[in-house]
């Protein structure tokens, strides 16, 4: 009798909603004639909606599933929860998108659930395979998405190159688990940690965390691991651009802080400088390549990278405070960032024709609603109050100088001070000018409105009471610790 | 640790000059004669009807990843079967579960026609 280890079904649900949502919508877009994606949209919603419900009992939850290979808490429910939120946006965003240029690609919902099931193993996982498998399942889904759009050339370049430079990534991230596996004998996060409490660190693990820490810095865009980002950003379709700009972005940093604060934690002093000089070389970068952009896609891919870089301070400030600042200023950009690239997705119009800064111009004359929709996703990214990014960057910089980290912090504040000159250039063009040709009618989707209502009211309402998701925030990281 | 693996470096150090000695000696020694039938690559002994580096059909490039796809479907059935009797209905189960998952996958591709050569 082979001993079967214990199946806890119930605790990876969501996950397991997500692909079987994915399956039907697989097999029903092949036997429905007309109107796939839009059935396939509303199956969509509704597996997210029911992996939402299956997550809930997750946030009271502190263990172990499947012999240790999974982590049941509520670090596992909250970026599951962001995880959803940015899936269901994504799907909203779309629609419109795939109806409109005569595709008929339901197929771009199914690899959306599936990737989102792969982050969802990622974020729970307390083995670094796991980690690996989850990385792979969302990267493969992700790079086929990025190169969906059958007529662009630049959507194609774009996958190859993602491909290309992610399997290089994965391999990396690979070599340096394996490394890590000759020096301490396991995988699993509590037996890393273990050894490196234990102080004898050899160097081969030395070289297998920097390696998995290459691997991990490709997947949230620092620099310098950052170049696929703005190509790959701009060849892909907009609503997906938000959704790996927010959803992989949120499960590689999720993995991230899990593995090594859960399991690296002893050798902190060790990764904790790169870390600092990957955060400072991120926001420095990020920021000023923004300035110089006119593609509103490519900026904000940039500005994508800066995040990242303010993101990386929350690990370099470390003990919970850090932590529980990433999550909740991940919470401020998935809203954010989605709505976004939703009114990128809206403006860009059929094919994606406009997609440059000045096509913005007069925005605010033909569409009221959408420039001031607009002006404050701007407004957050930027970090102006009363708006949820303003909260998030104020937590993460004061965790920061608490800690000690001062320069870091400096850094922080002068480039996204830089920051806010991009942002506003977009705004301006929306109020202040007048474009030289009448661009043709924007065309509303309900859907579409749905999403950016959900951002906007997000951003406004998180941002204006941040008092319980800061709670929420710091009690998600409690299970790290 | 590190002197258990002195043998690979000397293996390794010892098949490289190996190699390399093999073809640098017979560009040295050899005496060449070459005529066009010679340099001809050879191809079953068929006269070679073009250039290797052509274009091919995608088509194929579908049926590998199909191919590959099904292949490891098997590679997961064989040790199943071998340990199928200790593992009971649970075992079952499993690998029903991830049966039909592959038949969703076979019924989509059979339906969007990639089966299909034309």
């Amino acid at each position: 009798m082979i001993p079967i280890p214990e199946v806890n079904l119930g605790g990876i649900l969501p996950a397991l909603v997500l692909c079987l949502a994915g399956l039907v919508v697989m097999m029903l877009g092949l036997f429905i004639r007309r109107g796939a994606v839009a059935t396939a949209a509303v199956v969509s919603i509704a597996g997210v909606l029911i992996a939402a419900a299956a997550n809930t009992p997750l946030r009271m939850m502190d263990k172990q599933a499947f012999a240790g290979l999974i982590n049941l808490d509520a670090y596992t429910w909250f970026f599951n929860l962001l995880i959803l939120i940015s899936a269901g946006l994504t799907v909203l965003t779309s629609v419109r998108y795939l109806t409109d240029d005569g595709l008929d690609m339901y197929e771009y919902f199914v690899l959306l659930l599936f990737a989102s099931a792969g982050m969802m193993f990622m974020v729970s996982a307390n083995h670094l395979l796991i980690v690996f498998v989850g990385l792979e399942t969302l990267s493969i889904a992700i790079y086929v998405l990025v190169g969906i759009l059958p007529s662009s050339k630049k959507s194609k370049e774009a996958a190859l190159k993602y491909l290309l430079l992610g399997a290089f990534s994965s391999a990396v991230f690979l070599y340096g688990a394996a490394l890590l596996y000759g020096s301490a004998g396991s995988l699993g996060f509590p037996e890393l940690a273990k050894y490196f409490k234990a102080g004898q660190i050899s160097r081969m693990a030395y070289v297998g965390m920097g390696m998995v820490l290459v691997g991990f810095a490709f997947k949230v865009a620092a620099v310098p691991f950052h170049m696929w980002t703005p190509d790959v950003y701009e060849g892909a379709p907009a609503p997906l651009t938000g959704f790996m700009s927010v959803g992989v972005k949120a499960a590689a940093f999720a993995a991230f802080v899990r593995v090594f604060f859960q399991s690296m934690l002893p050798a902190q002093m060790n990764w904790i400088e790169i870390i600092w000089l990957l955060a400072a070389l991120t926001m420095v970068l990020g920021n000023l390549a923004a300035i110089v952009q006119d593609n509103i896609k490519r900026m904000l891919a940039y500005s994508s990278i800066a995040h990242a870089g303010y993101l990386l301070i929350g690990m370099v400030a470390g003990k919970e405070a850090g932590p529980a600042g990433m999550l909740y200023y991940l919470l401020a950009y998935t809203f954010t960032n989605l709505g976004a690239f939703g009114v990128v997705a809206l403006v860009g119009r059929k094919g994606e024709a406009n997609v440059m800064i000045d096509d913005y111009r007069g925005l605010a004359k033909t569409n009221p609603f959408l420039a001031l929709a607009m002006s404050i996703f701007l407004f957050s990214l930027a970090g102006i109050p009363p708006t949820a990014g303003f909260v998030g960057k104020f937590t993460i910089f004061s965790a920061a100088i608490n800690a000690g980290y001062i320069w870091l912090v400096v850094i922080g504040v002068l480039t996204s001070a830089a920051s806010v000159f991009y942002y506003f250039r977009v705004v301006m063009k929306m109020y202040m000018e007048v474009p030289e040709t009448q661009p043709a009618e924007l065309q509303f989707s309900p859907a579409m409105l749905l999403a950016l209502g959900i951002a906007l009211v997000g951003v406004l309402y998180i941002g204006v009471f941040p008092t319980n998701y800061l709670n929420l925030a710091a009690l998600s990281v409690k299970p790290l610790f | 640790m590190i002197n258990s693996y002195l043998p690979v470096l000397v293996i390794l150090l010892v098949s490289a000059f190996i190699g390399l000695a093999i073809i640098v000696l017979s560009t040295v020694l050899a005496r060449r004669n070459p005529t066009p039938v010679k340099l001809m690559p050879y191809e079953c002994g068929m006269d070679p009807i073009g250039g290797a580096r052509r274009r091919f059909s995608v088509r194929f490039f579908v049926m590998g990843m199909l191919f590959i796809v099904f292949d490891i479907e098997l590679i997961f059935l064989f040790p199943w079967t071998t340990v199928y009797d200790k593992l009971h209905f649970f075992g079952f189960v499993e690998m029903l579960v991830f049966v039909l998952i592959l038949l969703v996958g076979l019924v989509y591709v059979w339906k969007k026609g990639a089966l299909e050569w034309e």
